[in-house]
């Protein structure tokens, strides 16, 4: 892709994209959430506790922040070995938070609750398994990353790119935690 | 910069086809012809792939048009038989009269095309694109990529609807708004089936493409403006597209999060709308769904989904009026803030849809209130536009001529939504004609003009050709006189109860009155719509054949996009970004005519 010019040098326009990408998928998840609490005002409403993995899987991907924080640091001090081992370890961290999750979903389904079991239930399965999605959509980025980070004929010099990823993965954190903060608030 | 100067730099900009420009202009310009495949089909030129949405929505539009033809036939010929219905819809229309079936499935096709596929996509995505940078003076969208991808999603949303009208058991036929538990059974009805699937399919890349699209609209309108632009100076087609992005922006994923929920009923078992149900006397296992929680899903996106279509309409049509009648737009910050207003009512009004379904009136009274409340930012553009063009000194452009009639048609189906919006009046009046002839008015109609107003403005700028005036006087008079005699008769059926949607109203003594009511609206119907063909035929043969556009600006106006040459490349400005001066509209002005945005204020000035 060429670049094309920017005219004011304010906020990178692809950064300015991602936070308008987050206020559209805030969006999305908000109308999950908001068809939960709709749906949990009506009768026959199941209430019961989430898997405690989920908690596990919040301090993964808790630390994950931490670790593509520490890649954007190393980036820009142009140690591009810490750097890949960073973005490598935030990556293996964001496929181990799926794993748990997807553990969750086995805990709720030996529990009695299936996907297609109580409508309290099917939300949770739908709700976690699309952020897992975005989170899953945050490795792949990262991925791109670390490809690229191998590329020796061209070399990047912009931190743009990975502070847009790692912007991205502070963003599907702070979603969990507020889905997590939702699904074991309004139960 | 002069014109002979822009025209000499043109000459040297063809040959070189995609530049990438610096701001200072003396940047080395990389020498290299674009392939076949990189100009028309994966280009990055946001020009290009304005002509591609806008393609793409013209044979949209004749494929919508077409099924209201068929089954406005159906509803005034109830009796005749047409072999040639046989001939293209096969099975569908055995003996030349279409099935029930085929009736409900081309509604729904009418519906879900023309609201998506064309008046969505194939508006918005045409004049977003070609019109943001060109009129912010930017040099391409914050991400010509992700633009590109935008389209291309929209071409496999394409495909895949269009892969459903092929289907052995028919596209979706539920109506355009796929309510379920009609849409979330494959047992309820055959349109129901795998029709349905790759309609949600098909909805579901639509909305990534319009994000992808919005994404870039927002974030070039906000950071990608020429030198002196400020939000204050850029015309009102901007601050319209910009609104309309939001809108997208922010509905769209609440939409798609309500399509994932159909689809886990439809696949995995799930009862989120689903409860106590019982197909062909078999008791469903679902229980505790809720039907209404998908209208509530719906109708957050379907309401700011039709501000998404006539706002970008309303933008150019201001534009077009005020270019048209040589007067500075009245009150350009209060048409801004209307569109402001209008976009956060948006949000706020989704549930007059729903007061029939048992919505608490408590509840409904407020919504009420809200949707009464829009009439105020459209009283307010409505005058605007009034005054905008009163005593000018109007040019009837075939251009202009769709603008007038825009307002026309807005103030007589915006005015019905003012019963409809009334939770008491809407008990008698919902899901009758009264309803088809307030929204195809108000917003579809209009849309349809404002995009009119649109392609015959901006078409110089797109093909570097003027469309033929004559077929566009044709074009604007049949249109609007037709639409006239379409929808306004359906106002008096809809107040005698006639309900939407029905297959054939012969059984009802109480409709008997409007057989031939019926039958004047289908014989309007196909003189419109052998006009629409004549002007999409003026479109293409003026592609290759329309008189060659001589000057850069040829309607003598402000806006930056006709300070490009004319044949732009891509980049759009062969040297430097023109700077900014002043507002868009300084028409008639101190003894000018017009004067460009580029012309600094000189001293003695007065003020607008």
């Amino acid at each position: 892709m060429q670049a094309m010019s920017v005219q004011r040098k304010k906020i990178h326009p692809h950064k300015y994209s991602l936070w308008i990408a987050m206020g559209s998928i805030s969006m999305m998840f908000i109308g999950f959430t908001s068809a939960y609490v709709v749906k949990r005002a009506q009768a026959n409403w199941l209430a019961f506790e989430l898997p405690h993995i989920f908690w596990i899987s919040t301090a993964v991907i808790l630390i994950s922040s931490v670790t593509i924080q520490m890649a954007v640091k190393q980036f820009k001090e142009r140690n591009m070995k810490r750097y890949k081992q960073l973005i490598t370890l935030t990556a293996v961290l964001g496929v181990i938070f799926a794993a748990f999750q997807c553990a969750g979903f086995a805990q709720m389904s030996d529990r009695g609750l299936p996907l297609s079991g109580p409508v309290s239930a099917s939300f949770i399965y739908v709700i976690v398994g699309m952020h897992m999605l975005h989170v899953l959509g945050g490795v792949v980025a990262l991925l791109i990353m670390f490809g690229r980070a191998f590329r020796t004929r061209v070399r990047v010099y912009s931190a743009v790119p990975i502070e847009v990823a790692s912007l991205y993965w502070h963003f599907v954190d702070a979603l969990w935690i507020y889905l997590l903060i939702f699904l074991s608030i309004a139960r | 910069m002069s014109n002979e100067a822009t025209l000499h730099s043109h000459q040297h900009e063809v040959t070189h086809g995609t530049v990438a420009h610096d701001d200072h202009g003396n940047g080395h310009h990389e020498h290299h012809e674009d392939s076949f495949i990189s100009k028309y089909v994966f280009s990055m030129d946001h020009k290009m792939i304005a002509k591609q949405f806008l393609i793409t929505g013209i044979i949209w539009a004749i494929i919508g048009a077409a099924f209201s033809v068929i089954f406005r036939l159906q509803l005034a010929f109830p009796d005749t038989s047409f072999p040639f219905l046989e001939t293209i819809l096969g099975h569908w229309a055995k003996g030349g009269h279409i099935t029930p079936e085929a009736y409900y499935a081309l509604v729904t096709m009418h519906g879900t095309i023309l609201v998506f596929f064309v008046l969505t996509a194939g508006l918005s995505g045409t004049f977003s694109n070609l019109l943001i940078p060109l009129q912010v003076g930017a040099r391409d969208m914050a991400s010509p990529f992700m633009n590109m991808l935008s389209y291309w999603f929209f071409f496999l949303a394409s495909l895949v609807m269009v892969a459903s009208l092929f289907v052995q058991t028919g596209p979706a036929s539920g109506g355009w708004t796929a309510y379920p538990p009609l849409s979330a059974l494959g047992d309820a009805s055959i349109g129901s089936k795998i029709g349905m699937d790759l309609w949600l399919t098909s909805m579901a890349l639509f909305v990534v493409s319009q994000l992808l699209g919005g994404l870039n609209y927002i974030s070039t309108i906000l950071n990608m403006r020429t030198k002196g632009m400020s939000m204050t100076k850029i015309p009102l087609t901007i601050w319209s597209f910009f609104f309309t992005a939001v809108l997208g922006v922010l509905s769209f994923p609440v939409l798609l999060s309500g399509f994932i929920l159909l689809l886990f009923d439809r696949h995995a078992g799930t009862s989120f709308y689903l409860s106590e149900l019982f197909v062909a006397g078999k008791a469903l296992s679902n229980e505790g769904g809720s039907a209404i929680l998908y209208q509530h899903l719906f109708w957050f996106l379907g309401h700011p989904e039709v501000y998404i279509i006539i706002l970008p309409a309303m933008g150019m049509v201001s534009e077009v009026l005020a270019v048209n009648s040589r007067k500075p737009i009245f009150g350009y910050l209060a048409m801004v803030g209307s569109l402001f207003a209008i976009a956060i009512l948006a949000f706020l009004v989704w549930a007059h849809h729903m007061f029939v379904t048992g919505l608490n009136p408590f509840l409904g009274a407020f919504f009420v209130l809200l949707t009464l409340l829009i009439a105020v930012p459209s009283a307010i553009k409505v005058f605007n536009w009034l005054t905008t063009i009163w005593k000018g000194n109007i040019r009837f452009t075939p251009a202009a001529l769709f603008g007038i009639g825009f307002v026309s048609t807005f103030i007589s189906g915006g005015l019905t939504g003012i019963w409809l919006g009334n939770s008491s009046i809407d008990i008698h009046l919902h899901d009758t004609y009264f309803v088809i002839a307030h929204f195809h008015i108000v917003m579809g109609v209009s849309a349809f003009f404002g995009m009119f107003a649109g392609i015959y403005h901006w078409y110089p700028k797109m093909y570097s050709r003027y469309m033929n005036n004559t077929l566009g006087y044709i074009h604007f008079w049949i249109t609007l006189v037709g639409a006239y005699c379409i929808f306004w008769p359906m106002h008096y059926e809809g107040m005698a109860g006639m309900p939407r949607r029905y297959f054939d109203y012969s059984n009802w003594e109480s409709f008997k009155q409007f057989v031939e009511l019926n039958k004047f609206i289908s014989i309007v119907v196909l003189i419109v719509f052998a006009t629409q063909l004549l002007f999409v035929f003026n479109f293409f043969y003026s592609i290759f054949k329309g008189r060659k556009l001589t000057t850069t600006n040829p309607w003598n106006a402000t806006t930056l996009e006709w300070t490009t040459p004319i044949h732009p490349g891509h980049g759009n400005w062969p040297g430097e970004i023109p700077e900014v001066h002043r507002w868009a509209y300084d028409y008639s002005k101190d003894g000018h005519d017009f004067i460009p945005q580029t012309v600094p204020v000189s001293p003695d000035e007065s003020k607008h």
